[in-house]
């Protein structure tokens, strides 16, 4: 697929982390033409290039559910500035495209968990925050306690820690930027 | 009903009246809740007639985990019940196990957990004002907030390597000593903090919105108040000047200076002003801590497993959202506790809610839930 | 209670014991000391009556019920209720029992709203029923749980995981 990057909007995104050598001379070509002030032509993968768009513009859902969520909102505030990755709070499952689960699934919000990951539209990603939900943490052997998210959703990158910082999570969001951008090199079985 | 997640609205029609009745359910995924409570509000027209809360989307069973830990072990659990308040939590618990035990505390530890309780009390309620400035509307206090609170964690992570989960008091002291330069990094927060208190001046406290939002709504009558076992910022705000700080005076509170700020009407701008008010008197009780600790040794002697007699105690301390309770059953001999029950003060600051939200418009509801800063760890524990 | 030695129980004595041992009357089964708190027992049959006493006492005042806690003796349930008084500095702690194959304890709901979330909070991990309580549907709990993660007797379930496959 071609782009013609007009002016000064090539688009490039700021994803910090380029994986596959036809992205990243795509970005290079861009950032060359941006420069030059001249449009040109850059030839990518239609899947690439999705993904590309689709990792530089996280949303994830507001969905605190225990402490690691304390941790969560600071990872958003002004210290840690969630937006430089452009990743943005969003309230309703509808418009968002990552679900961080941050703190202990208990039983009794299992199935609304489960509800609200359905009416996320795909594409879509999950990451498990913090030991309790990766795998019941401190609260392993209680009996109301799912023994982490991944018994009842798919999770794509697990952050460990109790809570996690911060900065913790937001390797998190590197390692899935990571993630999406090598899935049409997965998908293709290389 | 049960399945909704968000918001979500049913209507049933009376076949009589043909008066149409409105419920609304909000949570426990909702960015107004808090947390994952859950509320089902039921309305006639723009007001509210009837609140059901529910309750126990984190319930984790801390109470029954407790019997099967040893005593020193549960302060992790306490860490994680108000998780914005870590340190006052495991300081009511280690009192109520030293007073089971009898054990004396150094006093220089006593000043330890007094500041580092004090400095948690402004974080939490400095959440709190970034909190509620987003439920009324504002976006900048949330900012100011979190940029002081982040600046207490920094100390609070040099003290004992954590940001939240602290695990740092022990049964009869503090794990280790103060690092070196803490009482100078202390000071030059307050000072910070101080001009981050005016910034909020500015933001909230003189705003003419926020005064139209939050003023004269919520409010209920101060003896319903204490029938509901409302404690804390809630009760204060409704002219109550019932502070355990004071009443029941527990550790070194008794050596120092200061005073219990109270409101008038209880409405929701009261219960702000209260706790700004209390960030000021904790800086102050910081400032005199500071200038007061002694030396010498930060643990007291501890057997090394700890078996406390047979008995029960009852324990409480003033938490930033009001009178955590913990009550310890010992059958003797034995290194975990029989029963551990725990008095979270949003659990029970909860159960006023119905009372508070109805009658009023929709809008108000979530002004209002965000008034009482509920942490629903320490609710559903 | 074991703990005589202690120097804070060498001689405790609280200003409203006489009181409290007037009130409760013929209902009391014991009145004693633990640690530095008032302790007394009544049977379950009279428990409303002496909290509604202790509260509408204007010596006593018991207006502020600070916690209700449940705790299980293996063949009998216990209720334990920590009174205060704001307008005077008393503390009083009230027990009563119920035994295990008959638990029920009246609700005294009426006495103090308070006691509202606590008791179904007791109802769902301990299976005590409040009787006379208007609703005791789950509120911690969900419907359908089994048993009462409270009392002893219950045994934690293996925890199922679907690692692998
Ligand atoms: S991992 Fe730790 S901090 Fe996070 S929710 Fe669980 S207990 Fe809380």
């Amino acid at each position: 697929m071609n782009i013609e990057p007009a002016g000064g909007q090539g688009g490039t995104g700021q994803g910090p982390v380029i994986s596959t050598p036809e992205s990243r001379m795509a970005l290079q070509n861009i950032a060359a033409h941006q420069k030059s002030g001249l449009s040109g032509v850059v030839t990518l993968k239609t899947e690439e290039l999705f993904a590309m768009a689709r990792k530089s513009s996280l949303w994830p859902l507001t969905f605190g559910l225990a402490c690691c969520a304390i941790e969560m909102i600071s990872a958003y505030m002004p210290k840690h500035d969630f937006d430089r990755y452009g990743v943005v709070t969003w309230p309703s499952p509808r418009q968002s495209d990552v679900m961080i689960v941050a703190g202990t699934v208990v039983k009794k919000m299992a199935e609304p968990i489960k509800l609200l990951y359905e009416q996320m539209p795909a594409p879509k990603w999950v990451i498990a925050m913090g030991s309790c939900a990766t795998c019941g943490g401190p609260y392993v052997r209680s009996y109301s306690v799912v023994m982490g998210v991944d018994q009842i959703i798919p999770v794509d990158v697990y952050v460990p820690g109790c809570p996690p910082r911060p900065e913790a999570l937001q390797h998190g969001i590197l390692e899935l930027q990571r993630k999406i951008q090598d899935e049409p090199k997965l998908k293709r079985g290389l | 009903m049960a399945t909704d997640t968000g918001l979500s609205a049913n209507i049933v029609r009376d076949p009589v009246t043909e008066q149409a009745e409105l419920s609304i359910n909000m949570g426990p995924q909702h960015p107004a809740t808090h947390g994952v409570f859950r509320m089902v509000l039921t309305l006639d027209g723009e007001r509210v007639v009837d609140v059901y809360p529910h309750i126990g989307y984190l319930h984790r069973g801390s109470e029954r985990l407790a019997e099967g830990e040893n005593f020193q072990q549960i302060t992790t659990l306490f860490d994680r019940l108000d998780y914005v308040a870590n340190f006052n939590n495991e300081w009511v618990y280690v009192r109520a196990v030293e007073k089971a035990m009898g054990v004396e505390v150094p006093e220089r530890a006593d000043y330890i957990r007094l500041i580092l309780s004090e400095l948690n009390r402004i974080a939490s309620h400095l959440l709190f004002y970034g909190t509620y400035g987003l439920d009324t509307g504002a976006m900048n206090p949330v900012m100011i907030g979190f940029r002081d609170r982040e600046r207490i964690q920094q100390i609070f992570e040099g003290v004992t390597g954590a940001r939240m989960m602290h695990n740092y008091f022990r049964i009869g002291g503090v794990k280790e000593d103060l690092p070196d330069g803490f009482v100078p990094a202390v000071r030059a927060l307050l000072d910070q903090l101080k001009v981050g208190y005016e910034e909020a001046r500015g933001t909230l406290t003189e705003s003419e919105i926020f005064i139209e939002r939050t003023a004269g709504i919520g409010a209920i009558p101060p003896e319903d108040l204490l029938d509901y076992g409302v404690t804390g910022p809630l009760l204060r705000a409704g002219g109550i000047d019932y502070d355990i700080r004071k009443a029941d005076p527990y550790s070194v509170y008794e050596e120092l200076d200061f005073r219990v700020p109270t409101g008038q009407t209880g409405d929701c701008y009261d219960r702000y002003m209260v706790r700004m008010l209390e960030i000021e008197q904790s800086i102050s009780i910081v400032a005199q801590a500071l200038d007061r600790l002694p030396d010498g040794p930060v643990m007291g002697r501890v057997p090394r497993i700890l078996r406390p007699p047979e008995g029960d105690v009852y324990v409480h301390g003033e938490n930033p959202r009001g009178d955590l309770g913990v009550y310890l059953v010992s059958s003797g001999g034995t290194v975990q506790p029989y029963r551990l029950k725990i008095r979270g003060p949003s659990f029970c600051n909860l159960m006023a809610l119905p009372a508070m939200i109805r009658g009023s418009y929709l809008a108000d509801a979530t002004v209002i839930l965000g008034s009482m800063d509920i942490v629903l760890g320490e609710v559903d524990r | 209670m074991t703990s005589g030695d202690r120097p804070e129980d060498s001689a405790p004595s609280s200003p409203i014991e006489e009181r409290v041992r007037e009130i409760a009357a013929d209902n009391a089964q014991s009145v004693e000391y633990s640690f530095d708190e008032l302790e007394l027992r009544v049977s379950r049959e009279s428990i409303v009556d002496v909290c509604a006493a202790l509260k509408s006492d204007p010596d006593l005042d018991f207006n502020y019920l600070r916690c209700l806690s449940v705790v299980d003796w293996q063949d009998e349930l216990e209720a334990v209720y920590h009174l205060a008084s704001l307008s005077h500095p008393h503390k009083l702690v009230v027990k009563t029992r119920a035994p295990i194959d008959d638990p029920w304890i009246p609700t005294t709901i009426g006495v103090w709203k308070g006691a509202d979330w606590h008791e179904r909070e007791g109802h769902d991990l301990f299976g005590l029923e409040f009787r006379g309580h208007p609703d005791l549907s789950p509120l911690i709990l969900y419907e359908g749980f089994e048993g009462f993660p409270g009392r002893k007797s219950y045994e934690i379930p293996e925890q199922v995981t679907f690692y692998g496959d």
